[in-house]
This record gives C-alpha cells, structure tokens and sequence, in this order.
C-alpha cells in the first residue's frame, strides 16, 4: 500500500497521483491569477490567460507611488518583528521556569496560562479598545501590537520543549556558578532552536496577517497595516482589479517568501504544535 | 538583601527567581487576557455606548438579543458556515491525505501546494476571490461557465449564492493545515497493521473503514474542533468580500463576528455588542468542552 512510486508497477498509482497533483495545482491557482494579473497593463486586465502579453511593473510602481502601501508593509514589517523578538524572548522564559523551576504555585500558574488559550480575540476586543482609548494607544504601533507581546500557545509550546533539555545540565552550570538568567540564556536556550524558529514563523506570519484587532484599533490611514491597508484601498479601487491585485499580491508575497524558504520547519512546526497543542 | 538571599536554601532561591522571570509575563496575562475576560462579561450586563457613562442593565442585553431578529440570522448564518464547512473541508482534506499517503513521489511538494493558501493573508485572498465572482468579463468563474454554455451566476450579489461564495475561499484556505495534520496521524499508523490486513486479503475499503479511520479518531476529533472554531469565528472573508464590509446582501452572509464589530465599533453599543460576544464565547467552550469529552471517553 505504500510501496514507492512505480508507475509500471501499479497504474492506479498514476491516477491518483495526477489527481492529488492536479489538486495542488488548483489549490495555487489563486496566487497565480493574483500575480498574472498585477503584472498586466490595464488594456489586458480582461485578458485571462496566465502568463501576461506584455509583462509591466507599472502597476506595482504606481501602486508605492499612489497608495500608502509602503507605509503599511513598514508599520507591518516593524510591528512583526517587534513582536516576535518579544513572544520569543518572553514565551521561552516562561515556558523555561515553568518547565524547570520548582516552586509553590507553578501548576497554577500553568493552568492560567493556558486557559488564556480559550478566550478568543473577539472576546476581548471591546476591553483593548477601552484600555487603548484611556491610555493614548489608538493608533499607535504599540496599540496594534501590546496584545501579542505574549502568547499563551508559545508558552505552552516551549514549556514542551523544555521538557527536552536534561535537568542535570543546568544543574551542572548552576554548580560552575553560573547565575540563573544565563543558564536560561546560555545553557537551555540555544538546544531549543528548532523551537524558537517555528515559534517566530508562526508570530510573524500570526502578526503578518491579523485583520481584527488591526482594523478596530487604527482609523488614520498612516498607522493601517498591510491587510487593514488592502482592504481599505480596494474598497476605494473596487473596479481597478488589476491595482486590487497588485495591493493583495504586496500583502501576500512576503509570507510566499517565508513559506518557501522554511518549508520544512513551518510543517513541522504545524505538526508538533498542532498535534501535542 | 544580599545576605537575605544568601541564606536562603537552593529550593527558595529558585523560587525567587522563578517568580521574578514569571512577573512580567504574569502581569501581562492578568492585564491583557484574564482581566479583559471578565471586563466583557460586565461589559455585558449595561447599557455602555462609549459616551455616556454604564448603567447596570442586568440581563437586558441578553433579552434583547433573543428578540432581536437580527441576532437570530446571524446566529443561523454562522450556524451555516459552521455546519456546511465544517464537514466538506474535513471529507476533502481527508480524501487529499489518505491519496497523497499512498504516493511518494513529490509528496513534500504536493503537500505544499495545499498549505501555502493556510499561511497567506486571508483578507488579500478574500478579494482575490471576490474578483473570480465578478460578473463577465471580469470574474474568472463567470467566464467559464458562459463559455461552457451555462448562464452567468450572481454569487456574492445573490442572497442564495452569496454565503456558498465566501465559504469556498474559507474551506480552501484551512484545507492544507488538515492535509498536514491528516497526513501526520496516517504517518503514526505502525505499517504492521496494514500488513496483517493484507496478509488476511482484506479489501481496502474495509482496511480505510476498520483501521484507518478508528486509529485516526483523535486527529479526526482535533480537526473537528479546530476546524469548527475556526468556521464560527469567521470574519476577514466576509468582511472583504462584501460590500462596504457589511455582510450582505440583506445580512445573509454577517457572521457573529461581524456583527459583534458593527454593534461595537461603528454603533459603539458596547453593552449589546459584549452580550453578543459572550454568546460566541459560550458556543466556543461548548465545542472545546464536547471535543475534551469525546477524547476522555476512548
């Protein structure tokens, strides 16, 4: 049943394979009708054909010139990063003292923890905004990003891979008299990379792609993010879908690139996180 | 000080610093997560509209919502996406697997193919879409149905078709994580199983009814609660693909979410947008509790 693929072998392997493989291919069609269309002219917009006549940049240099895009894919940039750089840093310290420590209330504060995982964004939009509105945070990159700071998924997440790292190793540096933030930093942190890397795509991309919280929280064009950015523009461009599509295919290119260069951690990463979380 | 921790034994001292490393994220917790829960719940029982100050209305809020039209199809509306979507992606991915399992070559890139649409931004899909359901000779869809003979189809426009048409990019785009996490439990299945059954010169049918799908009860039960949260939290689509972002036409495509971000943050009824939201909560619990359930009895 899972013999190689040897097509002289079993013919029905060829079927399938042609239908899983066809399959993948219409998943993608999206993506390259998105990026067909953003290279066409705006005489060829009606053109379905895949592979454009007269392939032009000009939608792309019009939509950076025209649009606020190059801000959004900034504020993006800058509100990704920062918050990845903070989820790592933060979750893995967590994850670390909840895995390795032992002190009175730690289950507690697990179950905490990861009862955070429950409470979706919705429940907790109105409160944020509130919060955000009485301390000056409306519009503002802190406002759009203050809520990802921490996760609870990447605590839990790390708390497990912790789970990996012998005990007798960081009692051996606390015995060479090393302090207890560089056994965390030095000692535990660098054998749980493949950790620290799945758990920074996914901030990203999670942070990339967000609409909800971004769209309440910022109502001056200059702060929008790419997505909140995207919809606001089309919106205006509702007939010009060749500019609509240059717009989606800036939103979407970046997490194309992640994707393609990661592959093998993001799948993984989906696995161990989806399977154990 | 100094002294103070010295003479402390190594069990205190670990204590200390584990309380001093957890301070931070602990108050983040409390502040931007537990806090806010409850935040809502209060929120729920007055009458706030962000410019006078809160009345407490007790269960007023939740009176209205049952007597609230409105509410009801939205409710239904969500309702659908759930129980249409929920089933479809889960049939279609688990047929994507369990024939990607069997084949070996190019497998990693086939996989692939199917997740990339999970990891992309949903609201520039959302009108990459939009722009298949234009009519001729825009939409990509219309096009091929005029040129196969068929007439042109309103989709997003249609009070019938409209809900069908946001759903299709939604199940397309979650595919590829159940594809994943399908193909990972059909990976678990110890091939000795599968020999023993062949050795016996059982059918395939009966190995995919009697094995296969019994081993894959808990990724089946994890897809299923995933999957339906992701369905009843539905929001980026349908914002996108309607007009204005108002889940129309006639409010036959406003989900819950939705709602609740129109009542909050273009009515600003916060009272009876935080009602509403401690519906959802509800049904979300419901399902996570039903999954914890299910996985506790096997």
């Amino acid at each position: 049943m899972r013999l190689g693929f040897d097509p002289r072998r079993d013919p029905r392997k060829i079927l399938i394979w042609t239908l899983v493989a066809l399959g993948g291919i219409v998943m993608i069609m999206p993506f390259l009708f998105m990026i067909s269309t953003s290279l066409k002219g705006r005489g060829e917009v009606y053109d379905l054909r895949l592979i454009p006549l007269a392939p032009t940049l000009e939608n792309y240099a019009y939509l950076f010139r025209e649009s606020r895009f190059l801000r959004w894919f900034l504020n993006s940039f800058a509100i990704a990063s920062i918050s990845t750089v903070s989820v790592l840093f933060f979750d893995s310290l967590a994850g670390y003292v909840l895995c390795k420590y032992k002190f009175k209330g730690r289950q507690v504060v697990f179950v905490a923890i990861l009862s955070t995982l429950m409470i979706p964004t919705e429940m907790l939009v109105i409160p944020w905004y509130v919060m955000s509105k009485n301390l000056g945070w409306l519009n503002t990159y802190w406002g759009i990003m203050f809520p990802g700071m921490i996760t609870g998924f990447g605590v839990f997440l790390m708390k497990q891979f912790f789970e990996t790292v012998p005990d007798a190793l960081i009692d051996a540096a606390r015995i060479d008299g090393l302090s207890e933030f560089r056994i965390f930093w030095e000692v535990a942190l660098p054998l749980v990379t493949p950790a620290l890397s799945a758990l920074a795509i996914f901030t990203f991309l999670g942070s990339w792609t967000a609409f909800l919280w971004p769209l309440i929280v910022t109502n001056s064009a200059s702060n929008y993010t790419v997505p909140v950015g995207l919809a606001s523009f089309s919106g205006e461009f509702s007939t010009e879908w060749n500019m609509i599509m240059t717009g989606a295919a800036v939103a979407t290119i970046p997490t194309l690139v992640v994707f393609i260069l990661l592959q093998k951690y993001i799948i993984r990463g989906v696995i161990l996180s989806g399977v154990k979380g | 000080m100094r002294a103070w921790y010295r003479s402390r034994t190594v069990g205190q001292k670990q204590a200390v610093w584990a309380w001093i490393f957890l301070a931070l994220p602990l108050f983040f917790f409390c502040a931007i997560r537990l806090f806010p829960t409850s935040y809502t719940a209060y929120v729920s029982l007055t009458d706030w509209n962000l410019l006078r100050p809160k009345n407490y209305i007790g269960f007023a809020n939740y009176l209205r919502l049952w007597n609230d039209p409105v509410f009801w199809q939205v409710f239904w509306n969500t309702f659908k996406y759930l129980a249409i979507g929920m089933p479809i992606s889960l049939v279609l991915s688990f047929m994507v697997a369990y024939y990607l399992d069997q084949v070996r070559f190019l497998q990693g890139t086939i996989r692939a193919l199917y997740f990339i649409p999970f990891l992309t931004t949903a609201a520039a899909m959302a009108w990459v879409w939009r722009w298949f359901y234009q009519p001729v000779p825009i939409g990509i869809f219309n096009l091929m149905l005029v040129d196969m003979g068929f007439s042109q189809q309103p989709f997003l426009r249609s009070t019938t078709q409209a809900l069908g048409s946001i759903l299709a990019p939604a199940i397309w785009a979650g595919l590829g994580f159940q594809v994943v996490i399908f193909l990972a439990g059909l990976r678990a299945i110890p091939e000795t199983y599968y020999e023993a059954a062949r050795i016996d010169g059982v059918g395939r049918w009966t190995i995919l009814k009697e094995i296969t799908l019994p081993l894959l009860r808990p990724t089946i039960l994890f897809l299923v609660v995933v999957s339906s949260i992701g369905f009843l939290r539905i929001f980026d689509k349908v914002y996108n693909m309607t007009v204005d972002g108002k889940g129309g036409p006639l409010n036959t495509t406003r989900p819950l979410v939705l709602n609740i971000y129109q009542l909050a943050f273009t009515d600003y009824r916060m009272g009876y947008a935080a009602a509403q939201t401690m519906v959802l909560f509800v049904v979300l619990l419901a399902v996570t509790a039903i999954q914890l359930r299910a996985l506790r009895s096997k």
